[in-house]
């Protein structure tokens, strides 16, 4: 009760947040809203399941696309609703053909995937439309962005919880362990990869779709960035991939870490990127919020 | 009735015939040994059982009903739980939550409370009582093994497959483990039992087949089965002599 009340109130403030900052800081609220949705998103599949899927920016960039080709024709939230019917279908197809493939090859397709999605964008609009950026003009402003990425970062660690108490999180987590051992105490192992993927790939297409605006231009090249897939990962994996908090507890510092070594060490930044990312797995396998929570334990048992 | 019956079960894994025509059926409530030599196709006559490999001819049919190839999660819906030679547990999971898994996912779904009941009850009757809340992978190995059967046990299964699961226990162990076995048939469990304890087949088991080379070469009461030429001849060898 009063977890639920503290959150309330942490949302409250979160929301007022934009009123109160200049635009520079409003910018860094909507990376780290936007980082914390892909993050947790990212984990509603993959940090329970472990099935290691660098396909974000696949689903992020259609959804940025979406809005891109849509906007000028049909209303804002028709283009949301487009935009998450395109992502969940493509989930549904992808997983699909793919849920049965495990550990690396899974992860080499789902890199795969952004690339092909990527290529055949840029074939298709040099090809068939014959431009190859396009313009993003909707009336919302910075602030409406932030607020919906709020909402919908809100909604993603809520459905997460649910899921973790429900049958559904169960499933998925005794799938992350022993996928033999699912299947045999009556797991319906490709049904239930198959709607956390769905949802978490929804989700992330909503994300890149009320992201867009912030571009203004759009081409393949921009949407479509592999980096976007990387942060997600290590950006979970820091926090704790299985964990409710996790992944935001690995968005909110991260973010703010590159944001700094981006604007400081513009040409070096990615090799920091990488080495993060090779820390991260070797030093803190579960994760911060896991490492924290082995310590506690210790400490219990010394105690 | 039977409640299991298996028509020329095959599985060919490329040039290697695993399971080569084997035929047999069970009554509900037996107990049945089966036995051979390492290599002689017991797992993989397991595993065609429980739906983990799909046969590649033959027909298995479960409580009357075609089971040939089904996925594991359907045939364990239709009462058939397993335990696996190599130990399969959940190490992120609690012992309860590695136990309340087939509850939940079992033939008979139950909800959380439920669940939660049966997973008590079956930890408690594989001996790991009071330690349900620990973590699966800090458990002993002997430990380990009466967590698989705990969560076949939560499963509510008509059908128990065991592959080995009296491997490595002590002669105390091992007595007890028996009179574990023999109580889960008193319930009216049908269990098959891999197994090369013969001791403990020979108190357990009524009857047995043996495989060898992936055909049933024996059929019968275990008394006899041990007995038979082809059986001797399977685990020792031919005799020159003879």
């Amino acid at each position: 009760m009063i977890a639920l009340a503290a959150s309330i109130a942490a949302l409250v403030a979160l929301a007022a947040v934009p009123l109160f900052l200049t635009d520079y800081g409003l910018g860094l609220m909507i990376g780290m809203a936007g980082y914390v949705t892909l993050a947790s998103a990212w984990a509603l599949f993959s940090g329970q399941t472990r099935y290691i899927s660098l396909a974000t920016v696949a689903f992020y960039g259609i959804g940025a696309y979406t809005v891109a080709v849509l906007n000028e024709t049909i209303a804002y939230p028709l283009v949301l609703a487009c935009a998450g019917l395109v992502g969940a279908g493509l989930a549904l197809v992808v997983g699909l053909s793919t849920l049965r493939l495990s550990g690396i090859y899974f992860v080499i397709f789902t890199f795969g995937l952004a690339e092909l999605v990527r290529q055949l964008i840029t074939w298709y609009e040099v090809n068939v439309t014959g431009t190859l950026g396009r313009y993003i003009f909707l009336d919302i402003t910075a602030r409406e962005i932030y607020w919906q990425l709020l909402a919908l970062g809100t909604f993603t660690i809520g459905l997460t919880a649910w899921i973790l108490r429900h049958r559904l999180g169960l499933a998925l987590k005794v799938i992350g362990d022993d996928e033999t051992v699912a299947a045999h105490a009556g797991i319906d192992l490709a049904r239930t990869k198959l709607i956390a993927f769905t949802l978490s790939a929804t989700i992330i297409t909503l994300c890149g779709a009320i992201s867009s605006p912030r571009w203004t231009y759009v081409e393949p090249i921009i949407v479509f960035n592999p980096n976007v897939s990387f942060l997600a990962v290590i950006m979970a994996l820091l926090g704790g991939a299985n964990r409710l908090w996790g992944p935001a507890a690995g968005a909110v510092p991260l973010f703010l870490l590159f944001e700094w070594l981006s604007v400081n060490f513009p040409d070096t930044y990615p090799i920091i990127l990488g080495l993060m990312f090779i820390a991260v797995v070797f030093l803190l396998p579960d994760g911060v919020l896991g490492g924290l929570a082995r310590l506690r334990q210790r400490g219990k048992a010394a105690a | 009735m039977s409640i299991l019956e298996i028509h020329e079960a095959t599985r060919i894994f490329g040039g290697l015939t695993a399971v080569n025509k084997v035929s047999f059926a069970m009554e509900a409530g037996e107990i049945l040994g089966l036995l051979g030599p390492n290599g002689s196709g017991k797992t993989t006559l397991l595993n065609l059982l429980s739906g983990a490999l799909a046969p590649s001819a033959g027909r298995i049919v479960i409580g009357r009903r075609d089971m040939t190839g089904r996925k594991p999660n359907i045939i364990a819906r239709q009462g058939v739980a397993r335990t696996f030679q190599l130990v399969r547990i959940l190490p992120s999971l609690t012992l309860e939550e590695n136990v309340i898994v087939s509850a939940v996912f079992g033939r008979n779904r139950h909800d959380k409370e439920a669940a939660r009941r049966i997973a008590r009850a079956a930890l408690r009757d594989a001996g790991l009582e009071g330690m349900e809340t620990c973590s699966a992978g800090d458990l002993t190995y002997l430990d380990q093994k009466r967590l698989e059967l705990a969560r076949a046990l939560a499963a509510e299964p008509d059908i128990l497959l065991m592959d080995e699961w009296l491997a490595g226990l002590n002669p105390t162990e091992l007595h007890e483990a028996v009179a574990l076995v023999r109580a889960l048939s008193g319930r009216g469990m049908t269990i098959i039992m891999v197994e090369h304890i013969m001791e403990a087949v020979r108190a357990l088991c009524p009857r047995s087949i043996v495989m060898n080379a992936g055909t049933l070469i024996a059929d019968g009461p275990t008394a006899n089965v041990l007995n038979d030429r082809h059986v001797v001849a399977a685990y020792l060898g031919e005799a020159d002599d003879a």
